[in-house]
């Protein structure tokens, strides 16, 4: 049984594999999505993984509607800050949306990967 | 969809095969491993899924961060804490790495030249060689910096320790000027960070020193009221600010400067920083037609307007209105470059709507810091950027807290660009 779900998760391990092989590349709508997430990665870390210990936190992983909620704060002034309702201010409703949808599907296991 | 995503896997698969047979993959060779180059070349390879070929050209062994490096001549940081290995670059996303300087462009023959002789050839050119100094402009300068009497420490690296070592040495009761050029020049708030944290530790080691700011602008370029604001909070008899003062000699021996219109200035330590241009690279290509100082590019791909398989960034770039020649822009043109790049290989539109943002720090004290922040949104109608309306803005007031803001962005952008 062991062996037999350790067998069962290498084939796993390995279509997965084979599938990032032959991802398709994303199209013009998802790609303009990535850069403009890529826009925060400046502070945040390349797609979200943030350095470690540091103010800002990571956005890989990060579930959608708090980091819409978090934005929209910032946005409207709900949420304090010193520089983040500057930036969110330059996103509308629909970008934000999208920005946030992609950090979710980051892999979690990023967050925090520290250089 | 079905048949779209056929077309796209078929796009890569065309990245994977382009221009030199199918033997070969196509090949994007970045000149200069700053801000700009560094985060190109590790984007295009993150979003081609490494299937471009990048070789990054950059004569330094090392990395030296020009953001924090103001820390270093106020004895807060050393040049080991804001220098890193370029080595990230290849090991983690398959980056070629070539010590050695670009000497020309062959633009017609897509292909670049390496100062040992070497001539790599490219699908796609990046070039992003920071500002050059112009010396001559100023006379005297050359000579002074040959003789090592002067230095600018406006690229960090070794001239930032002979700075600092020169700010040890001189006495109590001395003189720092700091002469500004004319803006557009790298980094607007640098100069004006840089002669408040020199007076942070003026005031701290040797309180009857003076610094003197000697601005051509008729202003303050970056944060004027808050930097003015610190000053006169912090540094009220120690630190003087004189716009419209543009340097036009130097006297090295008699440690002056003389201006074109204000007196001269006599001082103890002199940085003296020359108008800037494109890099010269760009020059002997031919891809300088602005003003004969800055490269214009399509700002959708960051293209050169006069060779469109040339993509300039960074501080060489004749900017779009309210866009700095800073080291965070240079990493966000490069993300919208290396965009681009992957999409026309791989036979894929461009993005017709591309966003930058710009965070500045500037540290006023050892301490305290402040900001300016932007985001940046491409408009057809202009074909320019523009900033988005009631976007950006700066810090409400210097704080402790947005020092360590401040340290925090300089190690994420430094991961981002680098790692």
């Amino acid at each position: 049984m062991r062996f037999a779900l350790r067998a069962a998760n290498t084939v796993a391990a390995l279509v997965a594999a084979g599938a990032a092989a032959a991802q398709p590349a994303p199209d013009a709508n998802a790609r303009h999505v990535r850069s403009m997430a890529a826009t925060c990665a400046a502070c945040h870390g390349t797609d979200g993984a943030a350095v470690a210990g540091e103010a800002m936190p990571a956005l890989a992983g990060y579930p959608k509607p708090a980091l819409v909620a978090q934005l929209k704060a910032f946005r409207d002034g709900t949420r304090e800050a010193t520089v983040m309702h500057q930036i969110a201010r330059g996103y509308t409703d629909d970008e934000i949306d999208a920005i946030a949808t992609y950090f979710a599907t980051r892999a979690t296991t990023a967050r925090g990967r520290s250089r | 969809m079905k048949r779209r995503t056929l077309l796209q896997g078929a796009a890569l698969a065309m990245i994977a095969g382009r221009a030199r047979g199918a033997a070969s993959r196509a090949r994007v060779v970045v000149v200069g491993g700053g801000f700009g180059g560094a985060t190109a070349a590790k984007y295009l390879r993150l979003w081609s899924g490494h299937a471009i070929e990048v070789v990054l050209v950059e004569p330094e062994a090392a990395f030296v961060s020009c953001p924090v490096s103001n820390l270093v001549l106020a004895g807060q940081r050393r040049l080991a804490d804001i220098t890193m290995s370029l080595d990230g670059l290849q090991r983690r996303h398959g980056v070629r790495l070539v010590h050695d300087r670009a000497s020309a462009i062959d633009v017609a023959g897509k292909s670049v030249r390496l100062a040992r002789g070497e001539t790599i050839r490219y699908d796609k050119l990046v070039v992003s060689p920071g500002a050059d100094l112009v010396f001559d402009a100023v006379e005297g300068l050359a000579a002074a910096r040959d003789e090592g009497r002067m230095v600018q420490a406006w690229k960090a690296g070794p001239e930032t320790e002979t700075l600092r070592r020169q700010l040890e040495a001189m006495r109590d009761g001395g003189t720092f000027a700091i002469t500004i050029p004319e803006a557009p020049y790298r980094c607007p708030p640098g100069p004006y960070e840089r002669a408040s944290v020199v007076a942070a530790y003026l005031k701290a080691n040797k309180p009857r020193s003076k610094v003197l700011i000697l601005d051509a602008n008729p202003d303050v370029t970056s944060k004027p009221a808050l930097f003015k604001k610190a000053w006169t909070d912090l540094y009220p008899d120690l630190l003087e600010y004189r716009p419209q003062s543009k340097a036009t000699s130097v006297d090295a021996r008699a440690n002056t400067v003389r201006f074109e219109v204000a007196d001269d200035v006599v001082a103890d330590v002199l940085n003296v920083l020359p108008p800037m241009r494109a890099g010269r690279l760009l020059f002997d290509a031919g891809l300088v037609d602005a003003k004969d100082r800055w490269a214009t590019v399509d700002f959708r791909t960051f293209a050169s307007s006069v060779a469109p398989d040339v993509h300039v960034l960074g501080d060489s770039v004749l900017a779009a209105p309210a866009m700095p020649k800073s080291g965070h822009m240079a990493n966000a043109h490069a993300k919208v470059a290396a965009a681009a790049i992957v999409a026309e290989l791989g036979g894929m539109e461009t993005d017709a709507h591309p966003m930058l943002t710009n965070t500045c720090y500037s540290y006023v004290s050892a301490t305290e810091a402040i900001h300016i922040a932007s985001v940046h949104t491409y408009v057809d109608s202009e074909k320019t950027f523009r900033t988005v309306p009631g976007s950006g803005g700066v810090s409400a007031a210097r704080s402790e807290r947005e020092a360590d803001y401040a340290r925090a962005w300089a190690k994420n952008i430094w991961a981002d660009t680098l790692a």
